[in-house]
């Protein structure tokens, strides 16, 4: 077992505009990024529970080129709304760097 | 256009955040162009709405000098996009000015067209009435009342806009609001380079050295585009581009990394490949462009939502850690008490909330741990009210109580807040908040800017 922080070579959360959230996790090596490709982590079951939004609303994209898994998400409150908490959006991912990929 | 194709710069991916000269040197070489975005609305609403601009003046116009003089002896067009941050009326200016002190402080001459994209408010009122705003994706739900009570609109513009004013004979191009890819694709398709790899090339170049393997500090990028598409190689020899850094910029910042919706269409980069030609310069090839039957432009507001003081304070005593959300919220309820006694203030008539670092101060309702881990935490309290004066006022008293809040344990007075500094709180000003996410449907993508042409002539500006 692994973490994920171990294996991927950037695991990180940005606004994309004000209204949305995106996740990227990005692999240096093909193998790793096959691997995680089947885990949730490329499912939108996984960010929906995470960050309490609808299934239908999180959309994930396999990158091969980039080696990258994406989700994306709306955003809870636009970015820099009173209530925000994270005005760029970039500490999000937090809660899965540590997640648990099998070997 | 010339056989080997034509040579397209980026002087830095946000103005204001620098560049190393000999970068800018190297890649103005034989250019095109010399394009550096300055918007963002990463930073949050307070920019549009207040009419602040986000780097200091001092950064924007190091930039700005080293641009205008590298470009105008280079004689290639210049162009800012987006310009102050916020790129609305005040934030055009701001950047206008700094130029006319640049040309008047060393002599230059040229001239300037300025793009405004502010919208007023009735005119934004009028396009909703008539059918003409398309709600995107996660929109809030708006009436008139909503677009009549933003502070500020701007109109995010294309690619025409720039082509226009190169076309009337501007040596430097200064726009407001407008997409991020506009300014970089304006040239290019100009000069018969096909859409799909103009905006291509347009997404990668305008995060300037952002596409390298590992960005050493923020510095310019150049890329070469012709009929089949582009290279992209940075003029710094510390950096360089492979084919998986590349690739993986269309992912940076974008909710989709392979449709990307601009003013007049589409960007699809779903075909795209990417090889290295050396080490440390890309070809990209097969991107598409594919048109909309709509012209749209991404229209930004902020409105005023109230007046912020913050007070931050440490938390270090175990006892009142361990019973930290009733301590919180018996608090808060004396507070509520005294600032409708003292101050006539109702609970709707403000917010008052306790941001709690250690706990769940960055993810809010999002963190998944329930347990505070540390020996202390910092406490930020965040008040928003209708004027400055009511939130001063209230951070006062509200600090002021929860500081001799009584703990259960302890009998006699107690000081419950660590404070940094004097004053315990922080005036933090006017509180923004982005409210549409709409698209405005134009008939000829001129509709919603305005161009000025000037000539600029060493001190004195004069328009024409």
């Amino acid at each position: 077992m692994s973490e994920l922080w171990e294996i991927a070579k950037l695991i990180r959360s940005k606004n994309a505009g004000p209204w949305e959230l995106t996740f990227d996790i990005m692999f240096d090596d093909a193998a790793h990024y096959e691997k995680c490709r089947q885990t949730e982590l490329a499912t939108s079951p996984f960010y929906a529970r995470l960050y309490k939004v609808p299934e239908s609303s999180v959309r994930v994209f396999e990158c091969p080129d980039a080696l990258a898994i994406k989700a994306t998400i709306p955003r809870p409150q636009s970015a820099g709304a009173p209530s925000d908490t994270d005005v760029f959006g970039g500490q999000f991912h937090s809660p899965f760097v540590r997640f648990t990929v099998p070997d | 256009m010339p056989e080997a194709g034509i040579k397209a710069v980026s002087a830095t991916g946000q103005l204001g955040t620098g560049f190393k000269e000999a970068s800018l040197r190297t890649a103005a070489a034989g250019a095109a162009y010399i394009a550096a975005d300055a918007g963002s609305t990463d930073p949050g609403p307070y920019y549009l709405g207040s009419g602040q601009s986000q780097p200091s003046d001092q950064a924007v116009a190091r930039d700005l000098r080293l641009m205008l003089e590298i470009g105008l002896e280079a004689g290639v067009p210049l162009l800012i996009g987006s310009a102050g941050t916020a790129g609305g009326r005040p934030h055009v200016a701001r950047v206008r000015r700094l130029i006319e002190e640049i040309a008047a402080e060393r002599g230059l001459s040229f001239t300037l067209a300025t793009i405004e994209t502010e919208l007023d408010q009735e005119a934004v009122v009028t396009a909703w009435k008539s059918g003409r705003l398309r709600s995107l994706y996660n929109a809030p739900e708006i009436d008139e009342e909503t677009i009549r009570s933003t502070a500020r609109i701007v109109g995010m513009a294309g690619p025409e806009p720039f082509q226009r004013a190169i076309a009337e004979g501007a040596q430097v191009v200064l726009a407001g609001r407008s997409s991020d890819t506009s300014l970089y694709v304006a040239v290019p398709v100009m000069s018969g380079i096909p859409m799909g790899v103009a905006y291509h090339a347009a997404k990668v170049l305008e995060c300037g050295a952002a596409s390298v393997v590992q960005r050493l500090y923020p510095d310019s990028m150049m890329a070469t585009l012709d009929t089949s598409g582009f290279t992209i190689e940075p003029p710094n020899p510390a950096m360089r581009c492979t084919p998986q850094s590349v690739a993986s910029h269309t992912l940076y910042e974008n909710g989709d990394p392979f449709l990307l919706t601009e003013p007049g269409g589409t960007l699809d980069t779903r075909l795209a490949r990417y090889e290295a030609v050396s080490d440390r310069a890309v070809r990209v090839t097969g991107s598409q462009f594919i048109p909309a039957a709509e012209y749209t432009v991404r229209l930004e507001a902020a409105t005023l939502r109230g007046y912020r003081t913050a007070v931050i304070c440490g938390i270090r005593d175990p006892l009142v850690l361990r019973q930290l959300d009733s301590f919180i919220s018996s608090s808060t309820h004396s507070i509520a008490v005294k600032a409708q006694d003292s101050l006539g203030l109702r609970r709707e008539d403000y917010t008052l909330a306790w941001r709690i670092y250690g706990h769940n101060g960055s993810l809010g309702k999002l963190e998944p741990e329930t347990q505070i881990g540390g020996h202390e935490i910092g406490a930020l309290i965040d008040i928003v009210a209708p004027t400055q004066t009511a939130a001063d006022a209230l951070a006062s008293l509200a600090w002021h109580t929860a500081l001799h809040h009584p703990v259960p344990e302890y009998h006699g007075l107690v000081s419950n807040l660590a404070f940094p500094f004097s004053p315990p709180a922080l005036s933090g000003g006017p509180v923004y908040e982005f409210t549409l996410n709409h698209a405005l449907v134009l008939d000829d993508p001129a509709d919603a800017s305005e161009i000025t042409i000037s000539q600029i002539d060493k001190a004195l500006p004069v328009r024409v």
